[in-house]
């Protein structure tokens, strides 16, 4: 395979569950040796498209490729290419991080001394050397987690899926995850699709990454290409009284210089050329609306605007009506 | 076919090495028959003084019929082991390899067959430690242990099955409690065939249950009608085999549902 070309190629992949349907006609294409981010609130279509790129189920219609092998036609092949780190996880924890290691290894066809020492060098590798022979159930967290990546590369896959990694982590455990992820990024080759629900992850880990909305995906580029995207800086008012909102929006309309103005209960969003010129005209604005302000902040485009832009909802707002 | 069964061996040793490292289940496993044993065989005593019961004691009778029960019963436990498994993920990331999918089926299969062995060999030891005498000898007990074996296997890849599609705990709890006794006092385990009413005859002939017991007792008696028990035998794998092909069938059900 020529280093360059797509290690997975999803087009118009559709799937229905019941009556939810999942996906409708999601495409996207990843480049060999890049890490490539689907971001989204759960519900939004990732793990299903995970799914069906590793050959767990099947869409419904459309057609995919990984590592060049036709999904559907040929799961089997497909299969010893990739390597997959569940949400779910996947240790058994009754074994101990050697045994899920060695067996899993085993599955793939490594035997005898080529197997023992991958296991050890991945043992090592993930920090887990020490406690390799302690039954998984002990593990903490972010030990198991490793596990789970170890597992997913002991036959040195071409493509990995990591589907939300670092979900159910500390914030100390999930600083470690990203140094891991970026670390297997660029070694070997391996081309990475991570899902997400964490616009931080995605923007550190992502080499491009594509916003999954209601199962199709609603935008796509390096994270600075679409970031770019949106002129001008954030402005975004905190109220102090939620029936508010119409009189804000209206109010805010009507200063010069301000444009996307969106209300989601207390919070305000607008953009503007120039951030720090615009507030006193913002806050004089909403003043003479007879609306009481709480804080305003004006902030750089980030991947939260983004988001909004492309799907009308924020996403730490949507996160917390999950 | 060879890597099936290379993968069939990892998966039994990675069961067989899960339950050695649970010493309340493998106490509770090995105590169970013996209570059984013990207890049927005190409740039904006076059953040998009936007219017409052949056995000299109800313990020769009854003891091939709990060796029989206990395999049933294991296998149609089985199931909960495939629930923990789909729930922690397992079962996805083997279905995600290119590990055959027949030995995640026959893995537990294998295991199952170890442990129904082994409990066989207490109960029967226990029988004989009682007073029990089973005149068909080693022959016999092989058949009775390999026919129970293969009982256990069909419940447990059926089990198995109803555990990939049901995906709940409380449906395989449900299902092997409405099946597992009615199938086993649907048979002549803890008594004679000829007097037990004519509508449970007529339904036992249909219950692999019953095949397994006919086929036991008959290779324990001291002239064994070796017919009728090749039949039986040829039943039970019959069933084992289907019973097989049809849970690791369910693997396409339960991964066209997700």
């Amino acid at each position: 395979m020529t280093p360059t070309g797509a290690a997975i190629r999803a087009r118009d992949l559709t799937k229905t569950y019941m009556d939810v349907r999942a996906l409708v006609g999601l495409s996207f294409s990843v480049e060999a040796g890049t890490v490539f981010g689907l971001l989204g609130p759960n519900g939004a279509g990732k793990s299903t498209t995970v799914k069906i790129l590793t050959t767990l189920t099947r869409p419904d219609s459309g057609q995919a490729s990984v590592a060049g092998v036709d999904v559907l036609a040929s799961p089997d092949r497909v299969r010893r290419a990739i390597g997959l780190v569940a949400q779910r996880s996947g240790v058994d924890l009754e074994g101990t991080g050697r045994e899920n290691l060695t067996l899993q290894g085993q599955v793939y066809g490594l035997r005898g001394a080529e197997l023992r020492t991958r296991v050890g060098e991945l043992l090592e590798r993930f920090g887990l050397a020490e406690a390799a022979d302690r039954v998984a159930r002990g593990y903490s967290g972010g030990m198991q987690r490793r596990l789970d990546i170890a597992m997913g590369l002991i036959h040195r896959p071409r493509v990995l899926f990591l589907d939300e990694p670092t979900t159910g982590l500390d914030p100390e455990v999930r600083a470690d995850m990203w140094a891991e992820i970026a670390h297997l990024s660029g070694s070997e080759g391996l081309t990475i699709l991570l899902t997400t629900h964490y616009l931080e992850e995605a923007d550190r880990l992502a080499d491009r990454l594509a916003i999954v909305d209601h199962g199709r995906i609603v935008a796509e580029g390096t994270p600075n290409e679409l970031k770019g995207e949106l002129r001008g800086d954030a402005i975004q008012v905190e109220l102090n009284d939620s029936q508010a909102d119409g009189q804000a929006h209206t109010a805010l309309h009507r200063v010069p210089g301000i444009w996307e103005v969106t209300v989601e209960g207390r919070s305000l969003r607008a953009r503007t050329d120039d951030g720090s010129a615009a507030v006193p005209a913002v806050l004089q604005a909403l003043e003479a609306g007879g609306v009481r302000v709480a804080s305003v902040t004006i902030a750089r485009p980030s991947l939260d605007d983004v988001y909004l832009r492309h799907t009308g909802r924020s996403l730490q707002k949507t996160e917390e009506h999950v | 076919m060879s890597t099936t069964l290379t993968h069939s061996w990892f998966m039994t040793m990675r069961h067989l090495r899960n339950l050695a490292r649970q010493p309340w289940w493998i106490a509770i496993t090995l105590v169970q028959p013996i209570i059984w044993l013990l207890l049927f065989g005190a409740v039904f005593k006076a059953t040998a003084d009936i007219p017409g019961f052949a056995a000299d004691s109800y313990v020769d009778f009854l003891t091939p019929g709990i060796v029989v029960m206990t395999a049933a019963f294991a296998g149609g436990w089985a199931g909960m082991g495939v629930i923990e498994d789909l729930n922690r993920g397992v079962i996805d990331r083997f279905l995600v390899s290119p590990v055959r999918r027949q030995a995640l089926i026959t893995g537990r299969l294998v295991q199952l067959a170890i442990v129904s062995l082994i409990q066989s060999l207490i109960v029967i030891g226990l029988g004989l430690l009682v007073g029990a005498r089973f005149p068909g000898g080693l022959a016999g007990l092989a058949v009775l242990i390999g026919c129970s074996a293969l009982l256990g296997g069909s419940l447990s890849a059926l089990s198995n099955g109803m555990a990939l599609l049901a995906r709940k705990e409380e449906t395989v709890i449900a299902a092997s409690n409405f099946i597992l006794l009615p199938l086993t006092f649907l048979s002549s385990a803890f008594m004679q065939r000829d007097l037990v009413p004519g509508w449970i005859q007529s339904v036992a002939r249909y219950n692999p249950v019953e095949w397994t017991v006919q086929a036991g007792r008959e290779a324990l008696t001291a002239s064994p009608d070796w017919g009728l028990v090749l039949s039986r035998a040829a039943l039970l794998a019959a069933l084992c085999v289907a019973c097989t092909w049809l849970a690791t069938r369910a693997f396409r059900a339960y991964q066209h549902s997700i």
